[in-house]
């Protein structure tokens, strides 16, 4: 086993068969060890993680409200610090509408005055919890009850806001970019986020069997295809540079990715389909010009 | 002191058995299994243990939490990994 053996967020979690963001929670506790606090945003997985009076978490696990884990986060550190602790690490996590939306305040605060929090976001792209509303996390296109496709639309409209850039900006060390098909960088990166002294960002991204509608099974290979196809991007960025990407052999055309969800299913039936496809296309040759994805 | 609501056993929601939502059940072929430990890697239940069979290291399922997702059965390199119909007793 390369990966770290004890677990910190244990089974008997009320997660979806199949469900990304377990297995994303899983993996970064890996990363993080016993001697942390973690808080929580409310969303699937502080729903999933403690039903009373049960809890999954191994670690001392605070649940937040929906907008503030971040501000959660700064206050335990703060008082960490004022007890002269200076090896308890802190995490606070958040689901992509808890943290690229309602969130963003607490978070832009956090990252502003530089707390020593690694704080990580699980990106289903979408409010799950309360029934698979859009998010700023949602991708351009995607089918949500918020954003359904019909005569006039194709789904969500806007584009997938970049909360790794927006994070970076408030000039903190360290953001990354994680997958859960991709476990040994995952947990190096949250790791890496862990060791930094000041505030790190990282996003994973965690598909949703639930709300993207395929089969749980399917949840590594379709995390997988959204890396292999450029839509989601695994990188870090250390003190602005960008580094270690994940270049890619054969960038795969966007449909191998959609075709398998039914959140985009109305683009293969629609009439003028063809041209949005094209459109996301766009958006993962963007990607990989940006980040010179191809090899 | 002040009595915060809520505080729980660490990882007690152990006491649930998930495997009761289950429909398919993992079963390995552990002829076929090469302890590479991808399964175990990539189950969001963390319910995959290693054992030892015949004097080789091998993965198996605990059929307590396991919701027979499928994805070890997906991600198994070398197919050692059946899902098979749970039927009722
Ligand atoms: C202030 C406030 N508004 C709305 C809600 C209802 N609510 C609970 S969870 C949730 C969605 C969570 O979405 P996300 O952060 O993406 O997490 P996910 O469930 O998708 O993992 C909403 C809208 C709330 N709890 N508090
Ligand atoms: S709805 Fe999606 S994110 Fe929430 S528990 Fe189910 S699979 Fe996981
Ligand atoms: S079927 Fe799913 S839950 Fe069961 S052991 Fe395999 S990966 Fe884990
Ligand atoms: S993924 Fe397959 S070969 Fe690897 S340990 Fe699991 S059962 Fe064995
Ligand atoms: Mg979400």
């Amino acid at each position: 086993m390369a990966l770290e053996e004890e677990e910190y967020f244990e089974s008997g979690h009320r997660a979806c068969a199949g469900c990304g963001l377990a297995l994303g929670a899983r993996l970064a506790m890996k990363a993080t060890g016993e001697d942390a606090i973690a808080t929580c945003s409310t969303g699937c997985l502080e729903v999933v993680s403690s039903p009373y009076p049960e809890s999954s978490w191994e670690i001392p696990w605070i649940h937040s409200l929906f907008e503030n884990s971040a501000a959660l986060g700064s206050g335990i550190e703060a008082g960490l610090k004022a007890q002269g602790n200076d090896h308890t690490k802190v995490v606070a996590q958040g689901g992509d509408g808890g943290t690229v939306d309602i969130g963003i305040r607490s978070l832009s605060g956090m990252l502003e005055r530089n707390h020593d929090v690694t704080y990580v976001c699980y990106d289903n792209e979408a409010y799950m919890n309360t029934g698979i509303q859009r998010s700023g996390s949602t991708p351009y296109d995607a089918s949500t009850t918020t954003s359904p496709p019909g005569t006039e639309s194709y789904g969500n409209e806007n584009r997938k806001k970049d909360a790794l850039e927006i994070a970076a900006a408030h000039g903190i060390s360290y953001v990354a970019s994680a997958s859960i098909a991709f476990p040994s960088d995952l947990v190096d990166k949250v790791k890496k986020a862990n060791e930094i002294n000041g505030a790190t960002y990282v996003q994973i991204h965690t598909p949703c069997p639930t709300g993207w509608g395929y089969e749980g099974k399917e949840t590594i290979e379709i995390a997988r295809l959204a890396v292999e196809t450029g839509l989601w991007v695994l990188y870090g960025k250390k003190d602005g540079e960008i580094q270690n990407i994940n270049k890619l052999n054969d960038r795969k055309p966007v449909e191998e990715y959609l075709k398998k969800q039914k959140r985009f299913k109305h683009l293969f039936k629609k009439e003028d389909g063809s041209k949005e496809l094209e459109k996301i296309q766009n958006i993962a040759d963007r990607n990989a010009e940006k980040f010179s994805l191809d090899k | 002191m002040v009595n915060f609501a809520g505080i729980a056993e660490p990882g007690s929601t152990k006491n649930y058995k998930t495997g009761t939502w289950r429909t398919y059940r993992p079963v390995v072929d552990f002829d076929k299994c090469i302890g590479c430990a991808k399964c175990w890697e990539y189950c969001p239940e963390g319910c995959i243990i290693e054992l030892e069979v015949d004097g080789k290291e091998v993965y198996e399922t605990d059929l307590d939490y396991c919701k027979g997702c499928g994805i070890c059965s997906e991600e198994c390199p070398v197919g050692a990994i059946e899902m098979e119909l749970e039927e009722e007793d």
